[in-house]
């Protein structure tokens, strides 16, 4: 088979988690950027705060990262001139949305989730893909290490199933605390199989008092 | 006497060298509501009469915020004002995305000051009608500076457009000199002061004007209508005591000073129209 030599794109790896509260958004993200079997750094931060109370997460490519939370941002900036407020969570969501099918033929390569507050004060989640399919859950992960967090999620936050009638809240009944503990344990369950997931994880928590942030160690191997 | 063949075209010149249509751009910036813009080494404020077209009406938007740290001030069509200040914000978010810094405000003014330009010289546009007053900080400290519709702009320790603005200029020719030392409070309370000069004897309330900062640490915001408010208190307070303590006949001094005042202004009217006859975009 022929070596690709138009590969624009590199995954550096990472994963990132997001869960939604009745009153409260908690993201996480680890802090390692890899590339191949090596790391480059470790103390690199994947979240990025787009407005008063919407926070973004990726893993994936993160030069394609830097230049989407560039673009939002400036998008942010337009919007509050235009309308004297800063951007709701929803819709934030609708923009990423739009802004990565945008780029439906040369994607950016990342893979999103975007957490907080919509206008009633209650948490919000959005998971994307990279062309921009999104939609507004209780909680996600993303990522290298996804597929050993999602399973762990889905059994402790007992999400109901869009199956069952009538349709409840998606938001987790969990305080904030036992969210945050739950981030901290799926991430160091991550961590020991997952060899691109470690070093930090880096925690923001959105609530009606503003934005939070802490660091946990995570191993290093 | 030949200004009525000459200026129907903004491309036609005059025989004595000037362009009508430009110079009547500048007169609609005369006839706006008054702003006043003041600096020192690091704060730049801006302050306006916010005009109502009625009492049923809300207040015209005079200050814009372009960036955190530029904002604009301006006088005249106020809907050009507005699509200059779209311009302005777009060319400091495009430029914050590229170099990932603020553009420096004398950068700013120069588009600014290109783009009115070309409007003196097509056939098909017309100048815009608007003068702004740019505050803003960069890295080379505090700026003010006044863009005009023929294209020209000079940066000023503190500077007046719109109607009547030649009492505040007044105001601030005596007191500019200490303007660099001043704190952002005096700063803020000379503002004000000098849009009291522009109001001739009207009652200045907070209701009336629009009063932003822009300083180090500080990002261009509006001030709240309490705060201006207290601020214009302070300013009656220091009035009343001053005019109390003149002796006897307080009121007829405050009557002898406002129409003092009334005199010297339209004195000094007449001389810009004398003025006038000499080229004007020369200022």
């Amino acid at each position: 088979m022929a070596l690709r030599r138009d590969w624009v794109y590199e995954n550096n790896g990472g994963t990132c988690v997001a869960i939604a509260g009745s009153d409260y958004c908690v993201i996480a993200a680890d802090t390692r950027l890899s590339v191949g079997y090596s790391i480059y750094t470790r103390d690199y931060s994947k979240i990025c705060k787009l407005a008063d109370k919407c926070v973004m997460a990726s893993s994936g490519f993160q030069g394609d990262l830097k230049a989407l939370q560039k673009n939002l941002a400036a998008r942010h900036l337009i919007y509050q001139h235009q309308h004297n407020k800063q951007m709701s969570c929803p819709a934030m969501a609708q923009l990423l949305s739009n802004t990565l099918y945008y780029k439906r033929f040369f994607p950016y390569y990342t893979f999103n989730i975007l957490g907080g507050l919509d206008s009633d004060g209650k948490g919000c989640v959005f998971t994307y893909d990279a062309v921009g399919s999104y939609e507004r859950v209780g909680y996600s992960a993303q990522g290298t290490g996804a597929g050993l967090i999602i399973p762990v999620l889905d059994n402790q936050l007992k999400s109901p199933s869009p199956l069952l009638l009538p349709a409840k809240d998606a938001v987790t009944p969990l305080l904030e605390s036992e969210a945050v503990d739950l981030v901290k344990d799926v991430f160091a369950s991550a961590t020991e199989r997952d060899i691109y997931t470690g070093d930090k994880v880096e925690i923001v928590v959105i609530n009606a008092s503003g934005i939070r942030q802490e660091l946990m160690e995570l191993r290093k191997d | 006497m030949f200004r009525n063949q000459y200026d129907t075209d903004v491309t036609t010149w005059s025989p004595a060298g000037r362009l009508f249509q430009v110079e009547y751009a500048m007169e609609a910036v005369k006839q706006g509501a008054a702003a006043v813009g003041l600096r020192s080494t690091s704060h730049v404020v801006l302050a306006t009469v916010n005009k109502a077209a009625s009492d049923l009406s809300s207040h015209q938007r005079k200050v814009f915020k372009i960036d955190d740290h530029i904002g604009v001030a301006i006088a005249g069509l106020t809907a050009d004002g507005r699509v200059l200040s779209r311009y302005l914000r777009n060319e400091c978010i495009n430029h914050s995305f590229v170099y990932e810094s603020p553009l420096p405000v004398s950068r700013l003014v120069v588009r600014l000051a290109d783009k009115a330009q070309v409007c003196t010289q097509r056939s098909w546009k017309r100048p815009f009608g608007v003068g702004l007053l740019v505050a803003g900080l960069d890295e080379t400290g505090a700026h003010l500076y006044y863009n005009c519709p023929s294209g020209n702009y000079f940066e000023y320790q503190a500077f007046a457009i719109g109607s009547r603005s030649q009492a505040a200029k007044t105001f601030m020719e005596r007191r500019f000199e200490a303007f660099n030392g001043y704190s952002r409070d005096e700063l803020i309370k000379d503002a004000l002061f000098a849009i009291k000069e522009t109001l001739q004897g009207e009652k200045l309330t907070s209701s009336i004007c629009t009063v932003a900062v822009v300083g180090i640490g500080e990002p261009f915001h509006m001030l709240d209508q309490k705060t201006i408010q207290e601020v214009i208190d302070s300013i009656d307070i220091k009035e009343d005591d001053a005019s109390a303590a003149a002796a006897d006949q307080a009121p007829m001094q405050e009557e002898d000073k406002s129409s003092e005042a009334a005199a010297a202004d339209q004195a000094s009217m007449q001389e810009e129209d004398k003025s006038s006859e000499a080229a004007p975009m020369d200022i």
